[in-house]
């Protein structure tokens, strides 16, 4: 199952279809023959333990890493491409906004460069619940309110693709359900979001889960499916027996 | 390269700045202060006349340069570079924008001091005092110019800051101001020849020396402007939508 998606080409219907990515990055082999699909208009969860290769991942996606080999393939085009500045949101783990201006400020900043209608601001500033606070300075708010802030940057244009890394990292537990309640009615509406996270419990949360340790894909598939196939019914477990039998097959 | 991207990433930059009343302050008022000192430590209003305009062209380029070399390292390392890399701004954009933003900064640090020094310190200018303005300006984007690009070397605040004494101190020791240029030894002129800040300094003691425009001071702007396009390029390379 796993080497099959390594020899199928790249498929253009997909959200995302990785082939064979490598990439190195401080002399270290970072990702290593990497291969996947995100179908359109699902929530696909990118899960592993730090250090794995996630951000790396998703900024080959967003076209922003160099790669020393593969294809990314973004909403039919090659990653990076001109035609994706528009339809690619993305925002990074530790938050890129200008912290000395007001999260209104930002937006507006952020949507004529987009090119996003002016309503957007609102739009978004409500999305992430961050209404209270939109006068507020970027640094006078605290961390989660920050990376909030910059989920609503990604959020502006309404992109077809949105790459979240670690969107809900140190949010309380109401605030972290309104915002996958979010990803779920952006991805009715056909939006496709591949969001990492190194929570397990926020696994379940997904569609379709790509589960990764040390810069390789190591399962691809529903929650359920993962399930069934490792016969866990924790996600946590479910890791834990991947990796296992991962090493098992190395091994041999 | 688009104007309305151009112009919003201005209003962006001078947004930031409006929240930084600081700052603002000090591009301002450290000037002024220095100017004052300067013409009282010498008490001698010929000396404060020969040497003052030398100082309003070297002040916009220094200040500027410090403030922009700072800001675009904070914009690379916060991330917000590798933000606007991903969405459709074109780096003409970023760098214009900023260009004006402190252009229209530099205009204002440039009219408090000639004010102050044309008024309170009876500063002597023979040359018209338009000719002076844009002259400070067109040695303020110099400085912008050459801070993005300086910026693409230094990966921390404290290597930034370093960068001001690399890249402008040696250029402040052989622009004329404290030795004039002919009378350095050959090889020194000839560096000196080719450090944009000498045809700055020129062009101050052109305009405060002679009433009328002069060629000497019509080609030092022009090598100045070409040598602040040259160091946009330069730093338009620097910006990368990959990286490593």
């Amino acid at each position: 199952m796993m080497s099959s998606i390594r020899e199928r080409p790249p498929d253009p219907a997909a959200a995302v279809s990785v082939r064979g990515l490598r990439v190195r990055r401080g002399g270290r082999e970072v990702l290593r023959d990497v291969a996947f699909d995100v179908p359109r208009g699902s929530v696909v969860g990118l899960l592993g333990p730090s250090g794995c290769g996630k951000t790396t991942l998703m900024r080959a996606v967003v076209g922003v890493q160099i790669v020393q080999g593969g294809t990314v393939t973004v909403l039919g085009r090659p990653a990076g491409s001109r035609e994706l500045r528009r339809t690619v949101g993305y925002a990074t783990q530790s938050p890129a906004v200008y912290a000395d201006l007001t999260v209104q400020e930002n937006l507006r900043y952020f949507a004529s460069v987009l090119g996003a209608p002016r309503g957007d601001v609102a739009r978004v500033v409500d999305e992430v619940g961050l209404g209270p606070h939109r006068d507020q300075v970027v640094a006078t708010l605290s961390g989660g309110q920050r990376s909030r802030a910059s989920l609503a940057v990604a959020l502006l244009g309404r992109p077809e693709l949105l790459v979240l890394d670690e969107p809900t990292v140190g949010l309380d537990p109401v605030l972290r359900q309104e915002l996958w309640e979010l990803f779920h009615e952006l991805a009715a509406q056909g939006v496709t979001l591949l969001v990492s996270s190194h929570v397990m419990d926020e696994a379940g949360r997904c569609e379709r889960l790509l589960l990764m340790r040390e810069g390789q894909i190591l399962a691809d598939g529903t929650p359920d499916a993962l399930r069934a196939r490792t016969g866990a019914d924790d996600l946590e477990e479910v890791f834990l027996r991947l990796i296992a039998g991962h090493e098992e097959v190395g091994s041999r | 390269m688009s104007v309305t991207v151009t112009l919003a990433t201005t209003r962006r930059i001078l947004g930031q700045l409006r929240h930084d009343h600081r700052t603002v302050g000090l591009i301002v008022g450290v000037p002024s202060l220095l100017m004052i000192l300067l013409r009282y430590v010498f008490d001698e209003p010929a000396l404060f006349d020969r040497v003052g305009p030398l100082l309003l062209g070297v002040f916009p380029f220094v200040i500027m340069f410090v403030v922009t070399s700072v800001g675009t390292l904070r914009e690379r390392a916060g991330g917000t570079l590798e933000r606007l890399m991903t969405t459709p701004l074109g780096k003409p954009d970023l760098l214009l924008g900023y260009a004006l933003a402190f252009g229209l900064v530099a205009l204002v640090q440039v009219g408090v001091v000639l004010a102050i020094s044309l008024t309170w310190l009876d500063l002597d200018l023979a040359g018209p005092v338009a000719l002076l303005v844009v002259a400070a300006l067109l040695n303020a984007l110099l400085g912008v110019a050459l801070g993005l690009f300086a910026s693409a070397f230094a990966r921390t605040e404290f290597q930034a800051v370093q960068l001001l004494p690399a890249f402008v101190l040696p250029q402040a020791l052989l622009c004329g101001l404290f030795v004039p240029r002919p009378e350095m030894a050959g090889w020194l002129e000839a560096i000196s020849n080719v450090l944009p800040l000498s045809y700055a300094v020129e062009a101050m003691r052109e305009v405060a020396r002679e009433p009328e425009p002069t060629g000497t001071l019509v080609r030092d702007l022009v090598v100045i402007a070409a040598c602040a396009l040259l160091a946009l390029a330069l730093g338009a390379a620097t910006l990368r939508r990959r990286t490593p």
